[in-house]
């Protein structure tokens, strides 16, 4: 049987992959795994392609039971995960045997993980992907949450090979396990960040701020020291995208998450660089976020030298024998 | 042409240009010609073009690559946007038409007036936005200009004909919102099955057809 089962689901689980990011023109939100980077290693030490479907589990709870044998991987914040009782840690490959379970106790820190099965998650793929956009309701499974009981269809997977080739490499806990209680986003200066008066811009920057508990799939409002601008403006709205830091009328800031609108309107005072979106993405109720500026150019050297360290991954696990 | 471009994060731009919708799409026209490297997708809103990059690693190049194409290219503007015109049915029912009363009393008009002006106005489609396949239109007659709500709706049934300020739109899906709903549409404005999935297009031209309770209903089947 090609499928899992759910027993339990206590908290948002949703299907995943890369997202739909070419299809802001009809203003669909890119949405996927709202931490790529975690979805694209998880699926790597399953043996699955990087953009295969997944799940995205919140706050943990969450019980399978496997129909067969399947080797998995998660990563993201920490959790205790086990597989048939035994500990089962992030960022390596376990082998769930048919009729076992897997499953995640209540996180510890950060909020969300990813968690890859060899073989995907086999939805059908609704503009280009398998996410689920919660928003509208459509794409991953029958557009909606998981919950207790549903059959999750799994794709084909030659199990005695990927068991064979694969080796047994963990990923760098970095990789893995991304979740910290008092985090620091790295950003880029945002298109109105020269609107935003001096004293606001040094306390973005030295002051903590706190997530509230309007955080979910598409941003976390933060509170904190009150970001006034040098006018009032009200600007015609625009393009936005994920790690857009955008300030409310109240003065406070939201940093918007996968699955935020393709337009907004509001003033974006930063933007959190691409590879610090994994630590955005762990973000949750009471948690302290610092910001620290960067240029433009330290955030594309940062991108580029993860991209390789990810490549040198990709060949030593392809090269590695069992 | 003058325009502004600014970062929007690491991978992505923003083109600042005049709030004309013919200035704005002529850009997106331009970019596209341009066929520049390393851009996923060009997005128009109301006065600027979003130009998204498949990585941080191209930002600077295409910085300057877009700033090449505006500044030269004239041809490729030239070619004018072909405008598809959508004849849109509207039910105007008072089951549909949540809000008919109040934009009625707002504006000074009877219900039947305001009927007659929504439907009588030419709109553009200025930008697609705020759920997949909305439409913000406009060409709302200046008469109807009607503030939201001052409580937004948590649900607004798929296919509402709203309007808001200056602007009229459609709800495609359901979804909150705080515009005034005026009539409802059968016609799907976002259809995943469907390609492309949302019905119209930054330039697209729309009318609005009044239709009665039992067309609407026939339409649906």
């Amino acid at each position: 049987m090609e499928n899992v089962t759910v027993l339990r689901a206590p908290s948002l689980t949703t299907v995943q992959d890369l997202g739909r990011a070419d299809q802001r023109r009809q203003g669909v939100s890119v949405g996927g795994a709202l931490d790529l980077f975690a979805a694209r290693v998880a699926n790597l030490l399953v043996g699955n392609a990087e953009e295969a479907a997944l799940l995205e589990i919140t706050f943990g709870g969450l019980r399978l039971r496997f129909n067969d044998s399947r080797s998995v991987a998660w990563c993201g914040g920490t959790f205790q995960a086990r597989i048939a009782e035994a500990k089962f840690p992030a960022g390596c490959r376990g082998i769930v045997r048919r009729g076992e379970e897997l499953e995640f106790d209540p996180v510890e820190a950060g909020g969300r993980a990813w968690i890859a099965i060899a073989g995907g998650i086999d939805v059908p793929s609704v503009l280009g992907s398998r996410s689920t956009d919660l928003r509208s309701g459509f794409g991953g499974f029958e557009g909606r949450a998981l919950r207790d009981g549903d059959v999750i269809p799994l794709g084909k997977t030659a199990q005695a090979d990927a068991d064979m080739r694969l080796a047994n490499w963990s990923a760098p806990v970095e990789w893995a396990q991304s979740g910290l209680r008092s985090a620091v986003l790295r950003i880029v200066e945002g298109s109105e960040w020269d609107e935003f008066v001096p004293e606001a811009q040094t306390a973005f920057l030295k002051e903590p701020f706190t997530v509230t508990a309007k955080a979910d799939r598409m941003g976390a409002r933060l509170e904190g020291a009150q970001l006034r601008r040098t006018n009032q403006w009200e600007l015609a709205s625009e393009a936005v995208a994920p790690g857009a830091v955008q300030v409310a009328h109240d003065g406070q800031p939201i940093v918007l998450l996968g699955d935020c609108q393709t337009i907004g309107g509001y003033p974006k005072i930063a933007h959190v660089i691409s590879v610090d979106l994994p630590r955005a993405a762990q973000l949750r109720p009471n948690d302290t976020v610092r910001f620290q500026k960067l240029t433009f150019a330290e955030a594309g050297t940062l991108f580029a030298e993860r991209e390789r360290d990810l490549q040198r991954f990709r060949v030593g696990l392809s090269l590695r024998p069992g | 042409m003058s325009f502004f471009l600014t970062p929007l994060g690491d991978s992505a731009l923003i083109l600042r240009v005049g709030d004309s919708l013919g200035e704005v799409l002529a850009v997106v026209h331009k970019l596209e010609a341009a066929r520049i490297p390393g851009v996923l997708e060009i997005a128009p809103a109301f006065a600027s073009v979003a130009i998204f990059l498949k990585s941080p690693e191209h930002l600077a190049d295409c910085e300057a690559a877009i700033s090449t194409a505006l500044g030269k290219g004239r041809r490729a503007a030239a070619k004018s946007h072909v405008a598809r015109v959508h004849e849109i049915p509207v039910c105007y029912d008072p089951a549909f038409a949540l809000d008919l009363e109040e934009v009625a009393k707002h504006c000074g008009l009877s219900p039947n007036e305001v009927i007659t002006r929504h439907a009588a106005g030419h709109y553009h489609v200025r930008c697609i936005g705020f759920t997949p396949g909305f439409p913000y239109l406009s060409g709302l007659p200046e008469v109807l200009t009607t503030a939201r709500r001052a409580s937004p709706r948590t649900a607004v049934p798929a296919g509402s004909v709203a309007i808001a300020g200056r602007q009229a739109g459609i709800y495609p899906l359901q979804s909150p919102g705080g515009w005034n709903i005026i009539g409802r549409t059968p016609l799907r404005f976002f259809d995943v099955t469907r390609k492309p999935a949302a019905l119209c297009a930054p330039g697209d031209r729309l009318r609005f057809v009044p239709i009665t309770r039992q067309e609407f209903e026939a339409w649906k089947t």
